[in-house]
């Protein structure tokens, strides 16, 4: 059950290039900052992106798009990103826009077993393109398929050397749900805390789902 | 008082005591200056909110605390904050009382159009299919006309948000409805005539007898 802490640079080695990354954050509240960088050091390459939304160009996975990190985008927002738009527009990323409730419940599905939504939203617009409309007593939805990554790199406030989870306020956003979905859970909290400082009823997300924690930098 | 102050202010005379609401990115935030006296309504960020007030002073800002605009924000007694799937649970299950919208368009069916100018700008949907889709009211605040281009069209050239009516359009010369005959002119801004809203609508508004003075709820 315990985890030990590894440092951010250490986590970035972990992640090949060409790997897909969930990426936890609301315009770069409650993203990993410290792994963004340690990836932008590295020089990472490839990487296809899973988020909200891709911040500022100095901030948050913004930073990722402005290295040159990322080839392929599946976010809901990019208007806060003039790169992202740019790239977009010359052909050099891929991106993939999905209304934030499906991203969230696609990715909510993948960590779940399910295997996909049935959502009202984006039915008579581009979304629904490509994509099978069912009929539920009389309502129309779309089938959304779940999501998942080799990686999630979270944010969270405290954590305990089990990896129990808490978050603060709009920081939480993607993170609780994204833990569920990769192969490898990596989480950057604020501070860790020693094991039975966080009560059971506040941990948000168990640390049976944490691979790894990054510990603070010396 | 400027077109964007007479949108937000005759949107706030849609609020009701008790009612959960989101406000969407830019013209529509500046609903929340504008409640009514004697009613309380609570406001929900999309980024995992409700119950959210002003900015707070400088130096006091919590940068685990922002609206869904990335602004700071302060978080009421009462407040609840939540992760992305349970923002949309509320968002989409009908939870949220009403919902105001910027838009790009607005067509005569009623359709809105404001996420996407193909080839120019494509800054993403976020939460704005989710919300029309689940909001029970959906309002739409946008300006008349965009640089003397009508923005109520009768057929939308833009990509739609969604195939949903929404309830009601405001803007700065006008209160109009989306019915099944078509769109209705309901109210005119102060001073402004009738023929100067047929003039600025790039689709056909359909005009009762009676087309009162909307209130500004500035006694």
């Amino acid at each position: 059950m315990r985890k030990s802490a590894i440092t951010a640079e250490a986590a970035a080695a972990l992640i090949p290039d060409g790997a897909s990354l969930m990426i936890g954050g609301f315009l770069g509240v409650g993203s990993p900052d410290r792994l963004i960088d340690a990836l932008v050091s590295r020089g990472a390459r490839e990487l296809t992106i899973i988020g909200n939304d891709t911040a500022y160009p100095t901030i948050g996975v913004g930073r990722l798009i402005e290295a040159g990190c990322v080839a392929r985008v599946r976010a809901s927002h990019i208007g806060t990103n003039p790169t992202t738009q740019r790239l977009m527009s010359a052909g050099a990323i891929d991106v993939e826009l999905i209304p934030q409730g499906t991203l969230a419940e696609r990715i909510r599905a993948g960590g779940a077993g399910l295997g996909g939504v049935l959502t009202p939203t984006g039915v008579g617009t581009i979304v629904a393109r490509g994509k099978q409309v069912v009929e539920i007593d009389g309502e129309i939805y779309l089938i959304e398929k779940p999501l998942r990554a080799d990686f999630a790199l979270l944010r969270a406030h405290e954590a305990d050397y089990c990896g129990n989870l808490t978050y603060r306020l709009t920081a939480a956003n993607f993170n609780p749900i994204m833990a569920f979905a990769a192969d490898c859970v990596i989480v950057e909290p604020d501070e860790i805390v020693p094991t039975g400082v966080i009560p059971p009823d506040a941990v948000r997300t168990p640390g049976v789902l944490v691979t790894h924690l990054i510990g603070r930098p010396r | 008082m400027d077109a964007k102050e007479i949108i937000a202010r005759r949107v706030a005379l849609e609020l009701r005591d008790g009612m959960l609401v989101n406000l969407g990115i830019g013209l529509p935030t500046l609903v929340a200056r504008f409640v009514p006296k004697g009613i309380s309504v609570a406001f929900q960020s999309e980024n995992g909110l409700i119950g959210f007030s002003a900015p707070p002073p400088e130096g006091m800002e919590n940068r685990n605390l922002t609206d869904a605009g990335g602004g700071f924000i302060a978080a009421l007694p009462g407040a609840a904050s939540f992760d992305s799937a349970t923002s949309f649970a509320l968002i989409r299950g009908g939870h949220v009382d009403m919902a105001v919208l910027g838009a790009l368009q607005v067509d005569a069916s009623g359709r809105l159009a404001n996420w996407m100018v193909p080839g120019k700008f494509t800054p993403g949907m976020g939460g704005a299919m989710d919300l029309v889709a689940g909001a029970k009211r959906v309002i739409v605040a946008m300006q008349h006309a965009a640089k003397s281009e009508p923005k109520i069209v009768e057929t939308l050239t833009l990509p739609p948000t969604s195939a949903r009516r929404v309830s009601l359009i405001v803007t700065e010369l006008a209160v109009i409805e989306p019915t099944d005959e078509g769109l209705v002119l309901r109210e005119r801004a102060p001073g402004v005539r009738v023929a100067q809203i047929l003039a600025g609508a790039g689709a056909r508004l359909i005009v009762p007898d009676e087309t009162p003075e909307m209130s500004l709820g500035c006694d």
